[in-house]
């Protein structure tokens, strides 16, 4: 089993007509996800190598029976884009775009949350989520993810998601499901959603997580794997070495007042139990380790 | 986008919210002609982007024109935890009867805005949550719904702020709330906002950092951008559109996505070294980001060697070589560069790059294994 998607799931993508979506969407493809349509305000009946393009995501969705959506547009119009996938019923939606502005992100959390509480957004700023042999949503580059499990993959930064599948693979262990939540100040799925569905998935037997400076999220899946989590977790915090006070990145990540430090964060999931590894190499060993081991 | 003071005071005031007039000054004769013009006694503040300014002894109130040069003098210049002072802000000393906090920011772990309320205020603020927590009132506010009159006045008495002081509070408490909702603020801080004898409510500081992404609906920032202090490299780096901090150590750092940067300093530590920079190429960067990253990093002194860190994902390995391409037909490259590249185009970047090998360029296969290098080549110093 994987998480949130399969090989079964029906994509269309908003955005494929654009550089980067006509890029990635046709990469999905060939990878074998099954990309079904693609969404263009005003190119209705025209097509992306053979993938036919609707005006919306309702007519989209109705004409190929899509459940799932990869939104690349520009910040500007991502927010209206992600609601418009969540009205016309689209149950997983990923948004890859990076600068969405706060306020837009807020609001189409409020958004969610009020009106299609069915809909789960996975970013935005996310490089989204692969199921090795089954279907890559996003950005990730597909040779680098190995099939056949047992690992289960959540990071918070976009890179550092690809780097964690490369350690693993180069290894010869592969993934069930490797999400990349994004590291945007309001992200739609977070750490405890992907800790929880890994736990439920009987395929997923360890899960490596990749944390980084700034907010509370680590702290708060610290908490929840205490509770909730039998399964075996690797750790890896990026930005131990990072100054405080200054902004790394549009990624949210930001050190001040003794809060969100990647010590502070190391701590709190080692005392949960977690194996807190210093840099993405050093968790890829542990979790060979710890599979070997299994 | 953090403000100064007198920026922040300009973003206020442009949404209503009252705040001392002043000057801004940048030496000591100018600042006893605006003290004078201000009226004393006056307050001459540090202009700094960081907070802790009035322990750092960098806000003081002077009563004469002799005291405005002393204060003057002593403040521009020093240094606020790394910050140096280059310019003052001088205004009239206000009669405070009363200092509150109070504060508005995203509380990403709930996705809703939230705003703090203390009736103690005019100090630190984390002091307050530990010795007096229940001074302090706290209210999610829906980005659907807006902060409402009715919830304002809830907040206000919450924070069991002064009864006849509530109205005017929660007055303000609303303009700082369009503040910060129209004006794309992820923070708003005002500390204190006082009571003055007279009644009136006064923001007396003014905290604000923007959200640099809402920055194509506000043509208005642009002013804010061009006053900012960025060091050489920071400033050079920003006008090529990079995501660049200085550091002091003397290893370059390129890398693609915040994430894999600051991993990419994590490791280089670990090998014993020290990054010169933190640079994030940003999501989908070309050539052109790429040669211009190295133009960066080659105007700093400091380093003696780079290293090049990609995990392409949107960003194509290819256009990464490319660039690197470019970068040595345009510049002459002082260091020697240590490159690590891995995802999407891959192998095509390592075709372009193979052509390019030398004493100078060396690809690795690791991040581990090449930052070790790097920092050994740092060591050695430039060829």
């Amino acid at each position: 089993m994987s998480i949130f998607v399969d090989e079964n799931t029906k994509v269309i993508v908003q955005g494929l007509t654009g550089n980067q979506g006509r890029f990635h969407g046709l990469r999905n493809r060939d990878y074998g996800t099954k990309v079904v349509a693609g969404v263009t305000p005003g190119k209705a009946g025209t097509d992306v190598d053979g993938i036919p393009i609707f005006d919306s995501v309702k007519e989209a969705a109705a004409a190929t029976g899509a459940t799932a959506s990869f939104i690349v547009v520009p910040p500007r119009f991502a927010a209206d884009a992600i609601i418009e996938a969540a009205a016309a019923g689209i149950a997983f939606v990923v948004c890859i775009t990076e600068f969405i502005p706060a306020k837009d992100e807020a609001m189409v959390a409020s958004v969610l949350r009020r009106n299609y509480p069915g809909t789960r957004l996975l970013g935005p700023n996310c490089p989204g989520i692969i199921s090795p042999g089954r279907c890559n949503i996003g950005i990730t580059s597909g040779d680098i993810a190995l099939p056949g499990g047992p690992v289960g993959i959540v990071s918070r930064s976009g890179t550092l998601t690809y780097q964690a599948l490369y350690e693993l693979s180069q290894k010869g262990v592969g993934q069930t499901t490797c999400v990349g939540i994004g590291g945007d100040p309001v992200p739609g799925t977070n750490f405890i959603d992907c800790l929880a569905a890994f736990e439920a998935d009987p395929e997923t037997k360890a899960v490596l997580m990749i944390g980084e400076i700034g907010g509370e999220e680590e702290e708060k899946a610290a908490a929840f794997i205490k509770e909730h989590v039998t399964k075996p977790v690797v750790a890896y915090v990026a930005g131990v070495t990072a100054p405080p006070g200054r902004k790394m990145g549009h990624a949210g990540a930001i050190v001040s007042g003794g809060h969100g430090t990647a010590q502070g964060k190391m701590d709190a999931l080692r005392e949960a139990g977690v194996v807190v590894a210093v840099n993405p190499t050093e968790a890829g060993d542990r979790m060979v380790e710890i599979v070997e081991g299994l | 986008m953090d403000l100064f003071e007198y920026q922040g005071k300009d973003f206020f005031a442009r949404y209503g919210v009252p705040t001392s007039s002043g000057v801004l000054v940048r030496d000591p004769e100018a600042a006893v002609d605006a003290a004078r013009k201000v009226g004393f006694p006056a307050v001459v503040k540090a202009q700094v982007q960081v907070g802790g300014r009035g322990k750092a002894g960098g806000v003081k109130l002077v009563r004469d024109e002799a005291e405005a040069r002393d204060v003057a003098t002593a403040i521009l210049g020093m240094d606020i935890k790394g910050h140096i002072v280059h310019k003052v802000w001088v205004e009239h000393a206000s009669d405070i009867a009363k200092e509150y906090y109070v504060s508005f920011t995203l509380d990403r772990g709930v996705k809703q805005y939230l705003c703090l309320l203390s009736s103690e205020g005019g100090v630190e603020i984390e002091e307050v949550a530990k010795t007096n927590p229940d001074a302090i009132a706290r209210v999610h506010i829906d980005p659907l719904e807006g902060l409402t009159d009715a919830e304002a006045a809830r907040v206000v008495a919450d924070a069991s702020i002064d009864e006849p002081s509530r109205p005017g509070v929660a007055k303000v408490l609303l303009q700082l709330y369009q503040a910060f909702v129209e004006g794309d603020a992820d923070l708003v801080e005002v500390n204190p906002l006082i009571i003055k004898t007279d009644g009136k409510v006064h923001a007396l500081d003014a905290k604000v950092t923007l959200d640099d992404s809402a920055s194509y609906r506000h043509p208005e920032w642009e002013a804010y951008r061009a006053d900012m202090e960025l060091d050489g490299r920071e400033a050079l780096a920003r006008s090529k559109g990079l995501n660049y901090i200085g550091l002091d150590g003397t290893v370059g750092i390129i890398a693609n996505g915040a994430g894999l940067a600051m991993a990419t300093l994590d490791v280089v530590s670990q090998a014993g070294g020290r990054a010169a920079n933190f640079l994030d190429l940003g999501g989908g960067a070309g050539a052109d980001a790429m040669a211009n990253a190295l133009e960066v990093i080659n105007t700093d002194e400091n380093v003696q060697a780079v290293f090049v860190n990609i995990f392409g994902g949107i960003t194509r390995c290819d256009e990464v070589a490319k660039g690197i391409q470019e970068a040595l037909g345009r510049v002459n490259l002082t260091f020697p560069m240590v490159i690590r590249l891995d995802g999407t185009n891959a192998r095509e970047g390592h075709e372009i790059l193979r052509t390019l090998l030398s004493d100078q360029i060396r690809v690795e296969e690791t991040m581990v294994g090449a930052a070790a290098i790097a920092v050994e080549l740092a060591k050695k110093g430039k060829r």
